[in-house]
């Protein structure tokens, strides 16, 4: 027998560095069932220091932030780098590397004066030759940086990312001296401050990127622990892929008083199972979502614990306008205008969103959508019969589309089941997995579906511009002459007033045309410890760390 | 033996290019790709995206391209982590998935021939049918139902460990214990299946009639030949645990290198897709010629020049 296991357990670990370790049981306390017990890593780090543990969602693609994309990056980027300006949890505009700024009455140049104190983690002075610099770096072609074109207001920008310009000095950015930069736009954009909140205009410490030969390509080693250099409130101090990655209070940031928490450990788990045990056995602060299954159980009996934020989003249907029947403004109208969207969120999407009747979220940066269209199941009913199908005769095969996820499959299944009852007609589901049906969406294969939309920056214009003809995040091959003419004259306008008035109308176009059908707005719904103080987000879901503290 | 292993050997370097060719361009025929995303990147944007990586020359020279590279040891950039080589990731993610598949294959493999050994010697008694019912549930329920159920009670009720994660030594237990039972159950059945076969066999009782004792009958003489077919599951069942479950990494929280295969395929990152399959064909490829290798050792019937 001895010699049967020898031999066996030889064969399975010939191949093995790591020899066959017995697992240590390591537990301290048998009696304890309290959840707050946690065992080895975390307490041993408990040491007086405060210490936030954060779900962060997935592993980041990169920390070089300008060429990463998604959400658990920016939340990265606000912790190790600091813009121009940033935004205080009512979404004022408030000064971050930039003191004060000017903005010329034609709305085309703004001159930001950069703080003295501001500072490197390594010690420089953060200067407007380093913005200068990084938004250059940002818009190399060779760099490939997929949110370039945020940055594509100011003059030649767009020109320079495309190779149709090579001297970067024609373009709008202007380092006049040390301290003061200038931005010379094509254009007014009145929303410009909101949108330098994205991390795509946040600078990168030049000398560093030079070191590793980052300035015009990625794939580079800067953005190890050891080599990273940032302006935020935060320093890198570890990364371990996959595991967490661990940022101390910076030294050298200006307004290190105001910073309360001392270090923050970002995990990147993806699965929202897991992050709520973790957070029952208190291995997580702040938790990334929670499981749908368990929000209604934490709303009754730790309401302290759950929180549910706006998110500046849309979702929706998105119809086919060039295939059948979806090619009928009268049964794009039918089937939005039969849905029941309140008893949809109450039963199905559960985290208190909101219904949707139109396309911008509720208040946005002062905009009040007055064309929200109803729910009228007689009119859309009148309108499928006057489109050929009286009470739902005849009416041709349609297939939903939707990637496969659990939440989308419940939410199709609720829709198909009220537009059977209520119209009579019958649609098929079906799903494909995520990059296959991004696929069919940017070549237009599907006829119905499903679609969600996140804006890049607080301002009504980030939910017009997409439907522009032909723009890229259109996909409904809908398009209107008076809509685009409108979208061009709505940033020319001279006041806020007129530009909302302007998307008023551009509103009524989309009500009476309906290339898309809105079901709800986003919320965020997480777990948060009654221990986090001051964790307010924005609607972008934004959370500037130096408002937030932690009780012992 | 030598002339085995060494026409076995050529036969993998074959088998291995044919995998290493149809996985290349399988991916690559797949719908999407590395840079489809969500939000739509400009068509400049996205040829320059193509040219640093080398996507806007022709699939074959990208191909040979490859293959050269692969030569030199070199697998390739990740597509979706800028800053990391695949040769980083399965460097950095291996040894991990390694360490917590050897624990694990030590306790399957302990309770697995354990269990099944008492229940074959102990057959149709209640020993039996527990060791049994083991084996059944054991391959009946799966890990993400058994794992969940492990951190429910021992994590966060009793608090003696953490719920997920990767950091100190008490962190291996619940995943190890959890895919060493997926792996104990069939390993016990097996074992109980081959033993009963053997124990039923003229040498065993020519052993008996010799005098040796019941224990020294079944180590000496009836395991030898009864864990035969847990043998040849062990081949694949070993490269398999090695190189790490998607699902205990994904529950766990673990970084190892099983998240990686399951999600370089999701993320269209072909070169790490393709890092990953030539490991764990390769892997196979070893286990599977050191299983026979042990088949012929234990059991003198098989001929290896055969």
């Amino acid at each position: 027998m001895r010699r049967l296991l020898l031999l066996v357990s030889a064969l399975a670990t010939a191949l093995l560095v790591t020899p066959t370790g017995c697992a240590k049981k390591d537990a301290s306390s048998s009696t304890s069932v309290s959840t707050a017990a946690a065992p080895a890593p975390l307490a041993a780090a408990n040491t007086g220091k405060k210490i936030l543990n954060y779900g962060n969602g997935a592993e980041p693609q990169d920390l070089d932030f300008q060429i990463v994309t998604g959400v658990p990056e920016h939340r990265l980027a606000l912790t190790f780098f600091e813009g121009l300006v940033s935004e205080d949890p009512q979404l004022n505009i408030i000064p971050g590397v930039a003191e004060h700024w000017d903005i010329s009455p034609d709305g085309l140049r703004y001159t930001f004066h950069l703080r003295a104190d501001a500072q490197w983690s390594n010690g420089d002075p953060v200067t407007a030759d380093d913005f200068v610099q990084s938004y250059q770096r940002m818009l190399t072609p060779a760099l490939g940086a997929e949110y370039s074109y945020m940055l594509w207001h100011v003059v030649g920008a767009e020109d320079y990312n495309k190779s149709k310009l090579t001297d970067f000095s024609k373009t709008g950015f202007k380092a006049v001296d040390p301290r003061t930069l200038q931005l010379t736009l094509r254009q007014a954009t009145p929303f410009l401050l909101h949108a330098m909140n994205h991390h795509a205009w946040y600078p990168l410490h030049i000398p560093t990127l030079k070191k590793f030969g980052a300035l015009e390509r990625r794939s580079t080693p800067w953005t190890r622990p050891e080599n990273f250099v940032g302006n935020g409130p935060y320093l890198l101090k570890e990364w371990r892929a996959n595991q967490k990655i661990v940022a101390l209070r910076s030294p050298t940031y200006w307004d290190r008083s105001a910073v309360k928490i001392d270090e923050i450990h970002f995990f990147p788990v993806e699965l929202a199972d897991t992050e709520e045990r973790m957070f029952r056995t208190g291995q997580l602060h702040i938790t990334y979502e929670v499981p749908l299954t368990k929000l209604a159980v934490y709303q009754r009996e730790q309401p302290a614990s759950v929180r549910v934020d706006p998110y500046n989003g849309i979702y929706y249907y998105r119809f086919n306008v060039k295939r059948k029947p979806f090619d009928d403004v009268r049964v794009r109208r039918a089937l939005a205008l039969s849905l029941d969207r309140e008893t949809l969120v109450k039963k199905v999407t559960l985290a208190g969103e909101l219904p949707a009747y139109d396309f911008t979220p509720p208040d946005l940066a002062g905009y009040v959508s007055q064309h929200a269209f109803k729910s009228d199941l007689p009119e859309a009913k009148r309108l499928l019969a006057a489109a050929g199908y009286p009470d739902g005769k005849d009416f041709p095969s349609v297939e939903l589309l939707y990637n496969t996820l659990e939440k989308h499959r419940t939410i199709a299944e609720a829709l198909q089941q009220m537009w059977r009852k209520n119209l009579g007609i019958e649609i098929t589901l079906y799903n494909q997995e995520w990059k296959v049906y991004i696929d069919a969406q940017h070549t237009k294969n599907f006829q119905l579906q499903r679609a969600g939309w996140i804006a890049d920056y607080i301002d009504p214009h980030s939910f017009f511009d997409m439907w522009e003809t032909g723009n890229g995040n259109n996909d409904t091959h809908w398009g209107s002459p008076a809509y685009d003419g409108l979208l061009r004259s709505a940033l020319a306008a001279k006041t806020n007033t007129a530009r909302y008035s302007i998307y008023q109308q551009m509103e009524k176009i989309l009500v009476d045309e309906m290339p898309v059908m809105p079901i709800y707005f986003y919320t965020r719904a997480r777990l948060v410890s009654p221990k986090v103080k001051g964790f307010i987000t924005t609607p972008l879901d934004n959370c500037h760390w130096k408002f937030a503290d932690l009780a012992p | 033996m030598l002339r085995f292993i060494t026409s076995r050997f050529l036969q993998s370097l074959l088998a291995l290019f044919l995998v290493i060719t149809a996985t290349f361009f399988m991916v690559r025929f797949v719908p999407g790709g590395p840079f489809t995303a969500e939000k739509a990147v400009t068509p400049e944007i996205l040829r320059n995206l193509e040219a640093h990586y080398g996507l806007d020359k022709p699939l074959g020279h990208q191909y040979l391209d490859y293959l050269g590279s692969l030569a030199r040891g070199d697998l390739g950039p990740s597509f979706k982590y800028p800053n990391r080589t695949v040769n980083e990731i399965i460097f950095d993610k291996v040894p991990v998935s390694a360490e917590l598949g050897s624990i694990s294959l030590a306790v399957a493999l302990v309770l697995g021939i354990g269990l099944g050994t008492l229940a074959a010697i102990r057959r149709n008694t209640w020993v039996d049918y527990i060791a049994s019912s083991f084996g059944m549930i054991g391959i009946s329920i799966p890990t993400f139902v058994v794992g969940p159920l492990l951190v429910l009670a021992l994590a966060i009720h009793l608090g003696w460990f953490n719920a997920s994660g990767w950091y100190g030594p008490a962190d291996r237990v619940l995943p190890a214990l959890v895919l060493g039972i997926a792996y104990a159950a069939p390993i016990s059945r097996l074992t109980r299946g081959g033993l009963l076969e053997v124990l039923n066999q003229d040498f065993i009782r020519t052993a008996r009639a010799k005098g040796a004792s019941e224990f020294r009958v079944v180590t000496r003489h009836a395991l030898r030949g009864g864990l035969l077919p847990v043998v040849s599951f062990l081949g694949p069942a070993v490269a398999g645990i090695l190189t790490g479950s998607f699902v205990i990494e994904t529950i766990f929280q673990i970084p190892g290198i099983g998240r990686e295969f399951v999600n370089s395929a999701f993320n269209r990152d072909y070169t790490l897709v393709l890092g990953t399959v030539i490991l764990y064909a390769v892997l196979i490829m070893a286990l599977n010629l050191a299983v026979d290798i042990a088949q012929a050792w234990m059991n003198p019937k098989v001929r290896l020049e055969s």
